[in-house]
């Protein structure tokens, strides 16, 4: 995957590619708006991330630009304006995804594989999903696994629906928190790990191979077994 | 001029009443003047009117018989009431008949209606009195003259005069001291206004504007100065004091993330090194420590925002639908830690709201009475929501110890966790910064016993029927 990445603190974009590198994706990098703007143009980015706050063009700018020109590159924006209403002018900038510093970079790699993976067509609107023998459907909302109906609470249905679409890909705690509840904010107590530990029980506990995994210091990946 | 007088006469509404003061002097000047210049007209018109009279009556006995039968009518006119005038000379000047005893000379030689000054017969030597009078030069050089004594009118004249110069002098005085009067009794509250402001200036937060005790608009002015006033100190002292603890409360852990960097450094240093499970524990217990700090510096900065109004796009909220979403969020969690979570909600409790603040607010609520409830099995934390008359109420409720009456103000501060919950993990804002979002929305925090345990309300003015419609923008994942 080519990411291309605009950010002015040097220390930041070296610790990103390097750790973009290690996780297999090559990445171009640029530490001013201007220059990212034109890097954006030659194309050819699977996606772009792009720091808000940058001298002599603004990430926001850049993104406008962007779009105006017909550029349908996922961009994940980064900014260390967190709050809620600066996420929301971000998204209606152009943005696809929006990420407060400080972050964990295991946070910054799932949510970039996320938007790569959202481009090449993941097919959200598909009816049925499916991992292995473990099956969705989203009219009727009935899981299956392995021919077993499995019954969900509404919002466990919403959570492993959330997990389905991105089966593969790590998905973080803050990534469900604001795909599944729409919450923006980091609850101090493991809320989360909970929820997932009840659908586990629920989708794994009674089959022999588990499908839904604790990735150490990221999150959750629900995949298919090797 | 001393320095008293000056500010008085620089004072804009001194000036300003003596501006219109002198402009009603003028105006009650002119119309004394105008009804004076009227009542003098009148007078003379009647007093000629009089005399014309006369005058024909006397012409017709003069007609009839001449001379000497005017004379006899004048003589005996003359001895009528004292104001009608008469008097016949020869050519030469002498007094034949009449009430007259001086004229000046010149009198006898005009024509028309004349006010000169005159002497009556009865009348000692040195009195002179005012007449209007007519000279008509008859045949034979006789020369008769009708008239009226006028001291009287000219009397009620000088009255007039008079009353008009008082009156316009009383005015001025009136004016002095009704612009007095502004100045010291009026002007003096916003003195004391521009005083109290400086002094504020001056650094001095404490200040206030005094208050008269009277219930006028200078007395609301400066209650709601005060109440302004009052709200920037409270602001600037939360300011100073997120200042000292963040001083604190953030130093110290970060001193420990140092203390244990420099520990493993200095371990690899002296050749003992560490092995990789030592190593991965040092990087994973920093790791946590940071997120920690980025923890309380995200509620320290939402605190702020929510206490200076910033960031509060509003929409209209079912109250109920986001206590069950919280409630739903944090069941399981609460059942792993041994805490029943129930939640009753109430439906159509709408409030104008900005969801994320609220929703934040709710949370640290919840996991507060999860924390600091009761433990160790047995724990109950119920979610209600309701309305009550024109607010909408959200309770979070616990059964655990609850808070001591005298410590339910303070544990509304910033960083402030009493002894009991030391050992709990926690940051010490949760309860801040839902007050802090019920403040930015009109609304307050009460704290309750809820025998046993605490019991903490969330009171919210509800929204206006109709309004944007819809809970939230849906930009969430």
């Amino acid at each position: 995957m080519k990411i291309l990445l605009v950010e002015d603190d040097a220390e930041a974009a070296r610790y990103i590619v390097k750790g973009l590198n290690e996780a297999g994706h090559a990445c171009d990098h640029a530490s001013d708006g201007d220059t990212g703007l034109e890097m954006a143009g030659v194309g050819g980015y699977d996606v772009a991330i792009i720091d808000r706050m940058l001298p002599k063009l603004g990430g926001l700018d850049i993104v406008l630009a962007m779009r105006d020109g017909g550029d349908t590159t996922p961009v994940l924006i980064l900014s260390a304006l967190g709050e809620v209403d600066d996420r929301v002018t971000g998204l209606r900038a152009g943005g696809d995804d929006y990420l407060a510093k400080p972050y964990a970079f295991s946070e910054l790699l799932a949510r970039v594989e996320t938007l790569a993976r959202r481009n090449s067509g993941a097919a959200s609107g598909d009816v049925k999903l499916s991992v292995a023998d473990l099956t969705l459907d989203r009219l009727s909302r009935k899981v299956v696994r392995d021919g077993q109906p499995i019954l969900l609470q509404p919002r466990e249905f919403r959570l492993l629906e959330y997990l389905m679409r991105h089966a593969g890909q790590v998905v973080t705690r803050t990534m469900l928190l604001e795909g599944v509840w729409d919450y923006h904010f980091d609850p101090q107590t493991n809320v989360i790990d909970v929820h997932i530990s009840r659908l586990r029980g629920k989708i794994d506990k009674d089959f022999d191979v588990p499908l839904l995994h604790t990735v150490r210091g990221a999150g959750y990946v629900l995949r298919e077994p090797e | 001029m001393t320095t008293e007088t000056q500010g008085l006469f620089r004072s804009a509404a001194f000036r300003l009443s003596l501006f219109y003061l002198a402009v009603f002097a003028a105006f009650a000047g002119a119309l004394i003047a105008y009804m004076a210049w009227s009542t003098r007209v009148i007078l003379a018109a009647e007093t000629r009117e009089t005399i014309a009279a006369e005058t024909r009556e006397l012409a017709e006995e003069y007609a009839a018989d001449g001379i000497q039968r005017l004379v006899e009518a004048v003589a005996k006119r003359s001895q009528g009431p004292a104001n009608a005038l008469y008097l016949i000379s020869s050519f030469a000047g002498e007094s034949i008949t009449g009430n007259i005893a001086y004229l000046p000379l010149k009198t006898l030689k005009a024509e028309g209606y004349q006010r000169v000054p005159y002497r009556h017969t009865g009348d000692a030597a040195d009195i002179t009195r005012e007449a209007e009078l007519r000279v008509f030069r008859l045949t034979g050089g006789f020369v008769l003259v009708v008239g009226r004594d006028i001291s009287e009118r000219v009397a009620v004249e000088r009255v007039l005069w008079r009353a008009g110069i008082f009156a316009v002098v009383l005015t001025l005085l009136l004016a002095v001291a009704g612009g007095v009067f502004v100045r010291m009794r009026i002007l003096k509250p916003i003195d004391a206004m521009s005083d109290t402001a400086r002094a504020i200036m001056g650094g001095d937060l404490s200040n206030r504007v005094p208050l008269s005790g009277s219930e006028d608009e200078f007395s609301r002015l400066g209650e709601s100065l005060n109440a302004m006033l009052a709200r920037i100190e409270a602001l600037v002292r939360g300011m100073r004091e997120v200042t000292d603890n963040v001083a604190h409360d953030l130093k110290t852990p970060l001193t420990r993330m140092k203390a244990r960097a420099e520990d493993a450094l200095r371990a690899i240093e002296t050749g003992k090194g560490l092995d990789e499970g030592a190593q991965r524990q040092v990087l994973e217990d920093t790791i946590r420590e940071a997120d920690e700090l980025i923890s309380v510096f995200s509620a320290l900065l939402a605190i702020a925002r929510a206490e200076a109004g910033e960031g509060a796009g509003h929409d209209r909220i079912a109250l109920g639908a986001l206590a069950a979403d919280a409630a739903e969020l944090y069941e399981p969690a609460a059942e792993d830690a041994g805490v029943k979570l129930t939640a009753e909600t109430a439906d159509e409790v709408f409030v104008s709201a900005n969801k994320a603040l609220l929703a934040r607010a709710v949370s640290n609520l919840i996991e507060n009475a999860i924390t600091h409830g009761r433990t160790g099995g047995g724990g109950k934390v119920s979610i209600r929501t309701a309305r009550n008359g024109r607010f909408g109420e959200l309770t979070v409720a616990d059964n655990g110890p609850g808070i001591a009456e005298a410590d339910r103000k303070r544990v509304l501060d910033r960083f402030v966790r009493l002894e009991q919950s030391r050992s709990r993990p926690g940051s010490g804002l949760g309860l801040s910064l839902a007050n802090a979002v019920a403040r930015l929305h009109n609304g307050e925090l009460e704290l309750n016993d809820n025998s046993p345990g605490l019991r903490i309300t969330m009171r919210f003015p509800l929204a206006e029927a109709g309004g944007n419609d819809g809970g939230g923008k849906g930009l969430g994942g």
